[in-house]
């Protein structure tokens, strides 16, 4: 069953590349963005632009800058300098419009361990404002989907793993975010979870949502339509990973990115 | 306001869900309370004596009866030799033993001077400190009022300080020091953990990144303390009042109303620490030692700051409770309004607003 799946995925990529193409209208736009910690230059001048539906990879080692940079786009952290307007709205200026429009999930998957899976849901869908009706009827579909429905009420402490990264990313969902983060969403998990993870990835991207996510894993990089890896600060690569195995001559991800993080000189 | 609601009950599944928490809220507050309480009400009841009298004259007696209707003494036997002292003490069932001198109350009258000698057993010396203590208060009472009119000089006993009042104002001062230190612990370590459990956790990252406010989050955190403060708050109080006979002389309304300032104070701090800690071992870590500690020890909830050395007397002044305290003490025991303890309130309101400025300072910078 689990192998059927991932092979069902394939073709949702191609659907979220041949969006990519059909619009090219830029959900994330970055021109010269600069954060400086003190002297200490954590990005420095990055330029960039995400489009509707597609998954972006922003990948690096760590320290390479793309944690500082993926907060700066959320709004956990202001730009020292640079041009950003995420989902249409200025990064300075319209924070708090940004914010109904992005969700954000991060490794640690933000779930209340304390409260059942129902209370997560209406507390997540209670600070975005969501009507008592809206919030039974996405809760209903959602766990329905992820066949949670027999666990309604239980403790999310008892769930597995997989099940609790699967249930923060729908809920990351809850308001229709046009845009969604995630910071290294697979932290942890084994190769099947992670692969199952992916499905939930591309069905959102099949919506027309835009995935924005960093990972450390190479197998991912190859997921996304297009790619980024950041050395020291700056970005030293950016095309979909087609594009950057024959560039650098490498079979895979793994290959090109040995090729660039090799010649960092920051580390952790 | 929805919003809001919906956080704090979140806030409160987190406290009624996490038995600790409970215990901490709601058992250490009573264990603390019962504790001083019973020590303070029975270490001196019915404490056994035995009385060697050598006189036998309606002095001695009225003394003896004085004594024994306090309530403190209870008369295990009459001794009739010196010999049988060291014998009864040795037995270790009668604490104290009373010997009158002879002729007592010719003596008295006339020389005004005469023989009591008290001899306790200080295997337990504060109880034997406690015991003589109020021995000698009450004899003092008695002869004072029998020979006020005659202005002899009480040699019975030459101090003359009333150590029995002493004592009882220290039981009093108890109810107030448990207050500043169970709100402390409960306004301050509460929420300085429960703030940092989210920063350890991600959950506060993802609610920074929703359309709730920084000041929000912060308030619905902290809303639930506030409450459960309150009625741990009332609940002290009330032990301390109804069970324990602490008066409370003055209005209640200010002294709820300086309660809010302290906790509200305290809230502050525990945002201030929060800001400060990146996770909760450490903000616990502060709490206890930078807190409680100095909860305890320097704001003259036990040891009185009159006594401290010099140096620890001016750190006292730093240490929020030792300003609560004397509200506290000046409202319950003295019954003194307002007027009394406007400084000490400024004190409290100062630090308060101090907390929360380097804490939204503190929270801003992180941001940048």
């Amino acid at each position: 069953m689990k192998q059927g799946k991932i092979e069902n995925s394939e073709p949702d990529t191609m659907t979220a590349t041949e969006n990519l193409s059909a619009e090219r209208t830029p959900v994330i736009s970055v021109k010269n963005l600069v954060k400086k910690f003190g002297n200490f230059v954590a990005n420095d001048h990055l330029t960039f632009d995400v489009f509707k539906g597609e998954i972006f990879g922003f990948l690096g080692a760590n320290g390479a800058g793309k944690t500082t940079a993926m907060r700066i786009l959320c709004g956990l952290s202001s730009p020292t300098s640079g041009e950003l307007m995420v989902s249409g709205y200025d990064v300075y200026k319209q924070a708090e419009l940004i914010k109904r429009n992005i969700g954000y999930m991060s490794q640690k998957f933000s779930l209340y361990e304390d409260m059942t899976v129902a209370e997560n849901i209406r507390f997540y869908a209670g600070i975005y404002g969501l009507s008592v009706r809206q919030r039974k009827e996405k809760e209903q579909v959602m766990l329905q989907k992820l066949n949670l429905e027999s666990v309604r009420d239980k403790l999310i402490a008892s769930l597995p793993l997989g099940w609790k990264q699967k249930l923060a990313f729908s809920i990351a969902l809850l308001h229709d975010p046009k845009i969604i983060f995630l910071d290294e969403p697979t932290g942890g998990v084994d190769p099947i979870t992670r692969r199952q993870f992916w499905d939930l990835i591309y069905e959102a991207a099949a919506e027309g949502k835009t995935i924005f996510v960093t990972t450390h894993y190479m197998d991912e990089a190859e997921y996304c339509s297009r790619v980024s890896i950041m050395v020291d600060g700056r970005i030293a690569a950016l095309d979909t990973p087609d594009v950057l195995k024959k560039q650098f001559g490498a079979d895979n991800m793994n290959g090109v990115f040995l090729q660039l993080a090799r010649s960092a000189t920051r580390t952790d | 306001m929805d919003r809001f609601l919906g956080f704090v009950k979140k806030e409160f599944f987190h406290i009624f869900r996490d038995r600790r928490t409970m215990i901490i809220l709601f058992g250490i507050p009573i264990i603390q309370l019962m504790l001083f309480g019973t020590v303070i009400t029975n270490e001196i009841k019915d404490a056994r004596i035995a009385i060697y009298d050598q006189s036998k004259d309606e002095m001695t007696q009225e003394i003896t009866s004085k004594l024994l209707s306090s309530g403190y003494f209870l008369l295990d036997r009459n001794l009739q030799t010196t010999n049988d002292i060291e014998a009864i003490l040795k037995k270790g069932r009668v604490k104290e033993v009373l010997v009158f001198g002879r002729d007592f109350s010719r003596k008295l009258k006339r020389e005004g001077k005469a023989d009591i000698q008290i001899i306790a057993d200080a295997s337990d010396p504060n109880l034997a400190k406690m015991l003589t203590s109020y021995t000698t208060g009450i004899i003092n009472d008695y002869i004072f009022k029998e020979m006020g009119d005659l202005h002899l000089p009480m040699q019975v006993e030459p101090e003359v300080r009333m150590v029995y009042n002493e004592n009882l104002q220290s039981v009093y001062m108890f109810v107030p020091g448990i207050m500043a230190m169970i709100l402390m612990l409960i306004s301050a370590m509460m929420t300085s953990i429960s703030i940092t459990r989210e920063k350890e956790l991600g959950t506060m990252e993802i609610l920074l990144v929703s359309p709730l406010r920084p000041v929000q989050i912060i308030l619905g955190k902290v809303t639930p303390y506030l409450l459960l403060s309150i009625i741990n708050a009332v609940l002290i109080l009330g032990i301390g009042h109804f069970i324990f006979g602490v008066p409370i002389k003055g209005s209640w309304v200010l002294l709820m109303g300086e309660s809010v300032l302290f906790i509200l104070m305290a809230l502050c701090l525990g945002i201030m620490i929060s800001s400060l800690s990146k996770t909760q071992m450490v903000a616990m870590f502060i709490s206890v030692i930078a807190l409680m500690l100095p909860t305890i020890l320097l704001s003259g909830f036990i040891f009185s700051i009159e006594n401290m050395p010099l140096p620890l007397q001016v750190v006292s002044h730093i240490i929020p409770p030792r300003w609560f305290i004397v509200i506290l003490r000046n409202i319950m025991l003295k019954g003194v309004g307002m007027a009394y303890v406007w400084k000490e309130t400024l004190v409290l309101v100062f630090m308060a607003l101090l907390f929360v400025t380097i804490a939204v300072k503190k929270f801003k910078t992180r941001l940048e």
